[in-house]
Parts: C-alpha cells; sequence; structure tokens
C-alpha cells in the first residue's frame, strides 16, 4: 500500500508534470511504478538511473543547469546521506537548485532496521546555506508544499513521512496551537499530535511548523514573549537538538532555557513498530510530557 | 576555426599556449597532468566545440565540462588563447581577489559550465545536462565531458556510464586522457569499460590534433561515444 504522504506527492508531482514543462521527476528505481503513466506522456521529464544515487543527483544537477526544475526523489538515508557530496556540489557549488523529497523518515522503517533510517537528514541539510525545509505533519500538507517548492528558487528539501497529525495545519513559521504561560513547546511535523497530548492540562504555549527552515525566529521571540519564562521545548521528527542553534541565536538577547527532544544518535538495535522506536527515543505523549513536566515550575 | 596546417604553425601555437601556462604561478602540484590535456582541450576549443566569447549564455551552444578539475592551467590557458577570460587573470590564480583557483569555479569563470575538483562529479552533471537538452527540446547542443584516467576510479563515472550507454544519450562525448596514472590501472583498457555498456568507442594519440578532431567530430548516432586520449605516462 501507498502511504498517504507519497501519494500526494506523486499526484502533485505528475500534475506539475503535466502543466509546467521545466518539470522534471528524477528517481532511482524506488517509486519509479507510480510515475509510470506520467513517464508515458513525458518520456523525456520523467528520468529513473536506477539504483544509482550519486548519478540521481548529479543528473538532478545537471537538469537544474540546463533550466529544468528537477524534483529528486527516493528513500531518505539514499537521498541525503548516501551521496551527499553530490548534494553540496552537483547542486550548490553548480549554483543550481532542486527540491528533494524523501519517504522514510526517521523511524518509519523501525521493521527494517537502521540502514533504512536517516534521522540526521535534517542536519546534514542544515550544513548547507539557504535550502528551505518542509517537514510536512499530515498528507494534505505535501501537495501545497511541493508545490510552492517547485514555484520558488532555490533548493528545498520535503520530508515525508508515514507518521501523521489527525488533522492539517496551514501557515507558515511558527502557528500557534494552545497558549500557555510557563513555556513554549514547538512541534515540528508530526511530533504536533504527541505534543498536544503531551501538555494537556499543562499551562504551556503549543506552537506547529511544517517548515523548520528557514526557521521562524520572529516568530518565537513574539511567542516567549507572551509567555511568563523564557523556557523554550523543541520536538523534532529527527535527531534531537537540529534547531538548538535556531532557537539560540532568535533568542540571543533572551537569557533562556531550551530542551531539545527528538530521535537520539544511538543505534537502537531494534526493530519493530514506529511507536516502539517513538518510545525508545522519549517521544511518546507520556514520556513527553515527564520531560516537558520537569521544566515547569512546581 | 583556425586552420593550422604546418607541423611549425602548430609548434608555434604549442608554445603560445606553454607561454600562457607559464604565466600561472603556484600551481607546481598539478602541472604535469595539466599539460596532459593541453592538446585535447585546444582541438577542442579551435575546432570542435560551437561556443565563443559571445555565446557563452546561448541555450545553442556547446557544452564542455572539465570534470577532473586537477591541473586547470591548460584550461584557463585556452580559455585566455580564445578571448574567454582577460589575459592578466592567468596573473594572480589562486589568490584572494582571482576568479581563477586551483580547481575552477564555475560561477566565476565566463564560459565555464561547472566547478570542478572534487574527482568524478562531471559524468552525472553531463548526463543531467545532455537530458535536460533533450527535454527542452535542444537537439543541436552535444555535451563533452573530459576525465582522466585515474579519476575514473571514481564510482561514480560507473553509475554515468552504464546509464548513458543503456539510455542510448548520444548527445554525450566523454574525453578520457590517459596518462596511466590510475593505481590499480585498467586491465583491458578504458575503451573497453564504455564499449560494455553500449558506447561507441574511439582511442587516439592525445597529442595528435587532427586525429582528436576526427574523434570528437565522428558522428555516433544512438550511443554515447568515448574518446580515450592517451598521452605520455604521468611518471
Amino acid at each position: 500500500m501507498v502511504s498517504p504522504m507519497r501519494e500526494e506527492l506523486v499526484n502533485t508531482a505528475t500534475a506539475l508534470l503535466d502543466e509546467d514543462p521545466r518539470v522534471a521527476v528524477v528517481l532511482a528505481d524506488i517509486s519509479s511504478d507510480l510515475f509510470d503513466g506520467a513517464a508515458r506522456r513525458h518520456p523525456d521529464r520523467v528520468i529513473n538511473v536506477g539504483i544509482r544515487e550519486q548519478l540521481l543527483l548529479g543528473v538532478t544537477g545537471g537538469l537544474a543547469k540546463t533550466g529544468l526544475r528537477p524534483i529528486a526523489h527516493t528513500y531518505a538515508p539514499f537521498l541525503v546521506e548516501r551521496a551527499f557530496e553530490q548534494i553540496k556540489l552537483d547542486l550548490d557549488h553548480q549554483g543550481g537548485g532542486a527540491v528533494l523529497v524523501s519517504v522514510g523518515a526517521s523511524y518509519d522503517a523501525a521493521r527494517s532496521g537502521r540502514t533504512h533510517q536517516a534521522p540526521g537528514d535534517v542536519a546534514l541539510i542544515d550544513t548547507l546555506s539557504d535550502w528551505t525545509v518542509h517537514v510536512p505533519g499530515h498528507p494534505d500538507e505535501v501537495g501545497p508544499l511541493l508545490r510552492e517548492a517547485v514555484g520558488r528558487d532555490g533548493s528545498s528539501y520535503l520530508r515525508l513521512s508515514t507518521e501523521s497529525n489527525a488533522a492539517p495545519h496551514d501557515g507558515y513559521g511558527l502557528v500557534p496551537i494552545r497558549h500557555g504561560r510557563a513555556a513554549t513547546v514547538v512541534a515540528v511535523g508530526p511530533m504536533l499530535d504527541p505534543v498536544l497530548a503531551a501538555a494537556e492540562g499543562l499551562d504551556v504555549t503549543v506552537a506547529y511548523t511544517h517548515t523548520p527552515r528557514p526557521f521562524d525566529r520572529a516568530g518565537l521571540r513574539a511567542l516567549v514573549s507572551g509567555t511568563d519564562a523564557a523556557t523554550v521545548v523543541l520536538v523534532e521528527p529527527y535527531l534531537a537538538g537540529t534547531s538548538a542553534s535556531q532557537v539560540a541565536d532568535a533568542l540571543v538577547a533572551v537569557p533562556h532555557r531550551l530542551l531539545s527532544l527528538g530521535v537520539g544518535r544511538t543505534d537502537p538495535r531494534r526493530y519493530g513498530t514506529p511507536a516502539d522506536h517513538a518510545r525508545l527515543h522519549g517521544l511518546t505523549p507520556d514520556q513527553l510530557r515527564r520531560a516537558i513536566g520537569e521544566l515547569l515550575p512546581a | 576555426m583556425t586552420e593550422i596546417k604546418t607541423s611549425a604553425e602548430r609548434q608555434a601555437q604549442t608554445e603560445r599556449l606553454l607561454a600562457l601556462m607559464s604565466r600561472l604561478t603556484g600551481d607546481e602540484k598539478h602541472a604535469p597532468s595539466a599539460t596532459s590535456t593541453l592538446d585535447a582541450l585546444w582541438v577542442l576549443y579551435d575546432r570542435v566545440l560551437r561556443v565563443s566569447p559571445q555565446t557563452v549564455d546561448d541555450p545553442e551552444r556547446d557544452l564542455f565540462l572539465l570534470s577532473k578539475g586537477h591541473g586547470p592551467a591548460a584550461f584557463y590557458a585556452v580559455l585566455a588563447a580564445k578571448g574567454f577570460i582577460p589575459l592578466d587573470w592567468l596573473d594572480d590564480v589562486g589568490d584572494a581577489g582571482s576568479r581563477l583557483g586551483f580547481h575552477p569555479d564555475g560561477t566565476l569563470i565566463p564560459g565555464v559550465e561547472i566547478g570542478s575538483g572534487s574527482l568524478g562529479h562531471g559524468l552525472g552533471l553531463g548526463v543531467g545536462m545532455a537530458l535536460g537538452l533533450r527535454a527542452r527540446g535542444l537537439w543541436r547542443p552535444r555535451v563533452f565531458v573530459l576525465l582522466g584516467d585515474a579519476e575514473l576510479d571514481e564510482g561514480s563515472n560507473h553509475e554515468a556510464i552504464a546509464y548513458a550507454g543503456a539510455t542510448g544519450l548520444d548527445s554525450l562525448t566523454a574525453v578520457v586522457i590517459d596518462n596511466q596514472s590510475a593505481t590499480h590501472g585498467w586491465p583491458g583498457g578504458i575503451a573497453s569499460r564504455f564499449a560494455m555498456n553500449g558506447w561507441d568507442t574511439s582511442t587516439v594519440d592525445g597529442r595528435a590534433w587532427d586525429a582528436l578532431e576526427h574523434a570528437f567530430t565522428t558522428p555516433h548516432p544512438g550511443a554515447p561515444r568515448v574518446v580515450v586520449a592517451t598521452v605520455e605516462r604521468k611518471w
């Protein structure tokens, strides 16, 4: 079964291929069957290079240099980690832009093991400059975000997941979902629902974003100024602390406390379900509630 | 195009290029590999590539990608001789204010399509450019990618070789300068690696201008082409 976010990717990318002669989709076998129809209509712009990730990104860079707007897609560790120098050089250094779309976020593939997990993907993208990063929290957010990313110049990374919130949320930057006085909790993408469950009854602000880069620094300052304590909790569905420096930069003029929650660095060497791995990384609502509660005044 | 018919004229042109190279400073480390490319580069820019200083942004221009990036002195000398860059750019290569470094940055130099230096990036980019030109309906431009024989050690090249051969990407020509510098060699020859993947191949004397020109301009419908240009051993 095709996951809902991946289905949105295919539908939107296929529509973009039909609408815009500049758009190309570059694949490395993964998801290629889902683009069969589009490939028949646009044989020159749906390009499957086989299981060759260095070439996936090299071709993407070459397409960008010749005036196309490529969307490169495969599984997260193969897209971002396997050929990272191609992202750095074939896109950024050549002055070209592309939209990279991954599936298989963090521990989506818990049963597949570490080889299919890349919780460090956003941290790696963070070593580059001027990338936009979208982490949709609901399948309905995928299509609009992909359209915007393709319509912009520059490079974007869309990180799709089988984890999802119950409802989509509009708006760029930090979108306040509820207000409180004791702390500001920032939930990225599919971490919103676990955070809302954790914060039930706690006097905290909860803000959501599906776009952690560029990080909404002004929005964070505004949210923090509306609380009694400059206490921030980051809850990210990728490597814990990935956005910590963004918070530090946003609050450089404000003495503050920051707790960074997310996926740990250690390979847990466990299979199981995404729910099992959420527990291994301290990201279940109960665990989040305890961690947040320890920061709040007694 | 400049027709150089006599060996005396050819010798004079080579001397002019070598004089330009000698204006470059601080590039001793890369000098042997730089001169290995000189003749192929000159033949490409003088006789083959449909690009000039006036057409560096023309969508119909041919694209030349110096994949190996190392030892760009010969490349810079040819670009200067052909008027893509001012001659005095050759005098401060690698300085803070210079547009020319020990490896070229495509965003800083008119007529240079890519930045390179990390080996094994040019052929994949070239495949993407050939596909991009086709997708835009631009059938005339050709893509030439220059690599070194040691650069072929990088596995990324073999991803590109296999794919370009399998899909018959005939607007693409790879030029491999073979100075036998690959640490473990290429038993069976470099051309065979391409041939088994469906490429049209030619192995020529990398110092023979007419042979290089013929190899670069021979039609190869339905298949990409590799020209292996053999030069003196590096050491």
